[in-house]
């Protein structure tokens, strides 16, 4: 077997695995853009979409069930923004995270107490779900997919952005949100409006990366929902580009790590397996603390000099 | 009330309560209902130093850190791994050859017998904060330049990766891997015999712990290094233009944070019955964030009273919410597993919004007591003039 | 002749393509009072900042009592971007922090009041004494230091008495009107021990009694603690009562320079001022 039929399942993997941590970065770029908040309720949504998935699929046929749960999703993260960080529009940073921390929280025990803390099965979705076989290697067709439906959406997004009037008024909070509100910009439909946004592209990822697990379970959005964070950190927070990128550079290389003691067994480097994959999880983090030791405002990100 | 009063009064309530403590510790035996709040004294004066470590950067210091549990991590695997006996580590290490063939407590128990035990302890105590408080010296070379948010998230990978480190089968031999420390001290050791009578001493042992490390940290923030990370959280410009080092102070800051965190996790490890690394997830750190913010961000006695009732309501109060019957109503459909955490983070989220300042918002509790002591009196005095009043 | 206490050699600050400072040299001769003043947007907070370590310049010098403090010249992408003058003149990197120049004896006060808001006026001063104090973390925390804590606060107590502000020692410092603000801030500057003050347009928001006021308050802080004073003002009656000399930039270029009679008469004043005489008739 070549390197490359070794490498190219990890790699596949990578690819849609980090499509679907830049669907989710995107939200923490857009609302971390306008509010300054990194949204830790985000990866708990993520979750909870997953969940609602479980029981709708449960109960209603899949047309159905798939748009109602990114409803659901976008109203959850709607109804998350209205109840916890409106209130708090006016009050220090810190208080506003420590609110999102808290709302995690509440989600990932409200999903505890739901679901017993079992696994649920996540349904199949047929077709996206079926195995298919790419140049040798087998992988589910959301595999595939993934990569190309998160780049329609984003070009989707950006059009939304650049020509729509609220995409014109998302901009110009995220440049100056005491200005904007002079301008007579509506700051709490835009903030609500980027959390909807948000929120539907965590529903679409949510369904994707699910399809590839085998169920949910309440703590599911913890880890996902941190590395897209740090892919939108990693990116340039504010930059969907930056996301999209910092999405895809994590996934692959979280993914690559799994495979690192197969290929290096394989080119002879070493004998026996280094047991690399533990560091799967943190080397995101590696990676995150090397771009902001060496670019802090990420690949694409502005750079913005203090006052005094 | 003077200075001097002042101290002698807080002397003599903490003498009060230790002495509480242990008559406590005396009567309650381990299958009465009351010893779950022994479990809990235990559990809470842990969470009180790690709140009051992390009270120190994040409220006084004004650095986001959030890092406590990757810390936690390092002070209690520390601990453990200075703490097993030798005879045992062939039965920890079950799949590794252990490679640390050293344990304060035997070492010098071999040679002072129990106060030498006590001492190994207290070093391994110790070593378990040094050992943490090296680790934040290095972290923070690259991070402490970072501006919150970014501080924030880097801190909280570190701890990912120490955590992940500490799980890495190639340390076997040093951390066990994956797998779970057990046998080394914990607290169950703090206990005096005298002939045949046994003073049981460990929830005397962990509160007094929590207590002087607590104790140094209130010292070090009425200090002149005090006023100095209060100044850097006011404004680091003008900190700066007072000739105050701000790397350097901020170097510290998150050394002395991470040293008594360290602490914490070996108290910690001491409490449960094994180490684990799996255990101190960024939830842990999100924990006690939250305990800290509820206390109030920048007062100390705040986040002693908020680690108190934390972890009592969340541990012990609230129990019933999960085994079918709370406040005497009976209804196993709606109180079963989960519902304590439930209402627990509904009144988490309740306090987060509608009293942002927390319990105590930066003012200390004697502060509070005499401001309460004030308006007391003055309602007792109008009451008494109402009272002296004619036709009143 | 005395070497000045302050002196700056060429120089240039550029943000980006930006050039905020352009070839600035100065000097503030041992007990004077010099100010620089010019439009707004001029350049005289950069100037300042410049001074104090907060920005780094990207060309020139400035010396402190005849040492440099700090130094530099166009590196990296600059480089190619630069557009002020006297390129490869300079060839040493040195900076200090802006507490290591401090420490040196600069203290200086900030435009938009920059006061430890949360802190007592006490406090306030107090820190101000942290970075001369003979202790470390252990002695301080232990109260191993208590000598040296009490003549902290000793000095510090004199200070305020000194400056009239003694009475209002455990007030919270946001909660002082604004004119008092400004003087805790030339107070907490005043603890550093500074030789060289630099006051970032203290008369800011005063009414003209207020300004009268300060500008005799200048005068005596001064004599009393033996300083040199480099200030950046609006108020031209109180540049013209007080300063020695007086320096003016405008768009980051000095354009006069000397005593306030001289300075008010020249033309290319009148005209950074008033705007173009053309303009006006046009």
């Amino acid at each position: 077997m070549g390197l490359f039929q070794i490498i190219l399942p990890y790699l596949l993997a990578g690819v849609s695995v980090g499509g679907q941590y830049a669907l989710m970065a995107i939200g923490y770029s857009m609302v971390y853009g306008i509010l300054r908040l990194i949204n830790f309720a985000h990866g708990d949504v993520f979750m909870v979409s997953g969940l609602i998935m479980v029981y709708m699929a449960q109960a209603l046929p899949l047309y159905l069930s798939i748009p109602a749960v990114i409803l659901l999703t976008v109203l959850l993260g709607f109804a998350v923004e209205r109840a916890a960080y409106k209130p708090l529009r006016s009050a220090p940073r810190m208080s506003v995270m420590v609110s999102a921390i808290a709302v995690s929280y509440l989600l990932q025990n409200l999903a505890l107490y739901i679901t017993g803390g079992l696994n649920k099965n996540y349904p199949a979705i047929p077709w996206v779900s079926d195995s298919i076989t790419v140049l040798g290697a087998t992988t589910k067709r959301v595999t595939i997919i993934t990569p190309f439906l998160m780049l329609a959406l984003v070009a989707g997004l950006v059009v939304l952005i650049r020509h729509t009037k609220i995409g014109m008024a998302m901009r110009t909070v995220a440049k100056d949100f005491e200005t904007s509100q002079l301008m007579g910009i509506k700051l709490d439909r835009v903030i609500s409006f980027t959390f909807a946004i948000g929120s539907f592209l965590a529903a679409t990822g949510s369904m994707l990366y699910f399809s590839n697990y085998p169920g949910v379970i309440p703590t599911a959005g913890g880890m996902p929902g941190l590395k897209a964070f740090v892919a939108a950190v990693f990116g340039g927070i504010g930059s969907i580009p930056g996301a999209v990128l910092g999405g895809l550079i994590i996934g692959v290389c979280e993914s690559i790590i799994k495979g690192m003691d197969t290929v290096l067994v394989h080119l002879g480097l070493i004998r026996s397996p280094l047991e690399l994959a533990t560091f799967s999880d943190a080397f995101t983090f590696v990676l995150l603390i090397i771009i902001l030791v060496f670019k802090p405002t990420g690949l694409f990100g502005e750079k913005t000099t203090d006052k005094v | 009330m003077t200075k001097k009063t002042h101290r002698l009064t807080a002397a003599a309530l903490l003498a009060l309560m230790f002495a509480m403590i242990i008559v406590l510790e005396q009567i309650i035996k381990p299958t009465d209902a009351a010893a779950m709040l022994l479990t809990v004294l235990k559990k809470s004066s842990v969470y009180a130093l790690v709140a009051v470590s992390m009270n120190l950067l994040n409220g006084f210091t004004g650095l986001f850190s959030l890092g406590q549990a990757g810390f936690m991590l390092l002070g209690a695997y520390t601990y453990a791994i200075f703490t097993i006996p030798l005879a045992d580590r062939e039965f920890v290490y079950q799949y590794y050859d252990c490679v640390v063939h050293f344990s304060f407590p035997e070492a010098l128990g071999s040679i002072m017998g129990g106060f030498g035990a006590l001492l190994g302890v207290a070093l391994a105590v110790i070593l378990a904060g040094l050992v943490a408080a090296a680790a934040a010296w290095l972290i923070g070379l690259p991070v402490l330049r970072l501006k919150s948010d970014y501080l924030a998230i880097a801190t909280l990978g570190f701890a990912e990766i120490i955590r992940a480190v500490f799980q890495w089968g190639k340390l076997g031999p040093v951390t066990n891997a994956a797998n779970p420390l057990k046998n080394y001290v914990r607290l169950n050791f703090f206990r005096l015999s005298i002939g045949d009578t046994t003073i049981n001493l460990s929830a005397f042992a962990s509160v007094m712990m929590a207590t002087l490390c607590i104790g140094a940290i209130v010292l070090l923030v009425n200090s002149s290094y005090g006023r100095a990370f209060k100044a850097i959280r006011e404004d680091e410009i003008a900190a700066e233009a007072m000739g105050l080092n701000l790397y350097r102070l901020k170097q510290l800051a998150f050394c002395i944070s991470s040293f008594f965190a360290g602490i914490g996790g070996a108290m910690l490890a001491m409490f449960a019955n094994t180490v684990q690394a799996n255990n101190f997830k960024a939830a842990m750190t999100y924990e006690i964030l939250l305990i800290v913010v509820l206390g109030g961000i920048g007062s100390i006695s705040g986040s002693c009273i908020s680690a108190l009732l934390f972890i009592f309501s969340s541990e012990w109060w609230l129990r019933g919410l999960d085994s079918g019957r709370f406040l005497g109503i009976a209804a196993p459909s709606v109180f079963r597993n989960g519902f304590r955490l439930v209402v627990f983070s509904l009144i988490i989220m309740a306090v987060v919004l509608f009293f942002r300042r927390g319990i105590m918002g930066d003012k200390e509790l004697p502060y509070a007591a005499g401001r309460l002591w004030g308006r007391l009196r003055a309602f007792l005095a109008k009451a008494d003039r109402k009272a002296g009043e004619p036709n009143g | 002749m005395a070497e000045a206490v302050l002196r700056l050699e060429d120089v240039t600050m550029q943000f980006g393509g930006v050039v905020a400072v352009n070839d600035l040299s100065l000097e503030v001769n041992e007990g004077e009072i010099v100010a620089l003043i010019g439009p707004n947007g001029a350049g005289k907070t950069t100037a300042f900042n410049c001074i104090t370590g907060v920005y780094e310049p990207t060309n020139g010098r400035v010396l402190f009592h005849g040492e440099a403090i700090v130094e530099g010249y166009p590196q990296g992408r600059m480089r190619a971007q630069y557009k002020g003058e006297n390129l490869g003149k300079y060839a040493n990197t040195i900076r200090y922090t802006p507490d290591r120049i401090t420490r040196r004896g600069i203290a200086r006060t900030f435009q938009n009041i920059r006061l430890f808001k949360a802190l007592t006026v006490f406090e306030n001063v107090l820190i101000a004494k942290h970075m001369r104090a003979r202790q470390n973390v252990f002695s301080a925390a232990l109260r191993l230091n208590a000598k040296e804590e009490r003549r902290m606060r000793d000095e510090v107590k004199l200070l305020l008495d000194a400056q009239n502000l003694a009475h209002l020692k455990d007030h919270v410092a946001s909660s002082l009107p604004y004119g008092l603000q400004r003087r805790l801030e030339i107070a907490r500057a005043l603890a550093t021990g500074p030789s060289l003050l630099l006051l970032d347009e203290p008369a800011a928001g005063m009414n003209p009694q207020e300004t009268q006021e300060l500008a005799a308050f200048i005068q005596e802080l001064r004599e009393e603690y033996k300083l040199t004073i480099f200030l950046i003002e609006h108020h031209m009656d109180l540049v013209m009562k007080i300063s020695d000399r007086v320096y003016v930039l405008d768009f980051g270029n000095l354009i006069s320079h000397g005593t306030p009679d001289h300075v008010q008469s020249d033309p290319r004043v009148i005209e950074a001022y008033l705007g173009v005489a053309d303009d006006a008739e046009d």
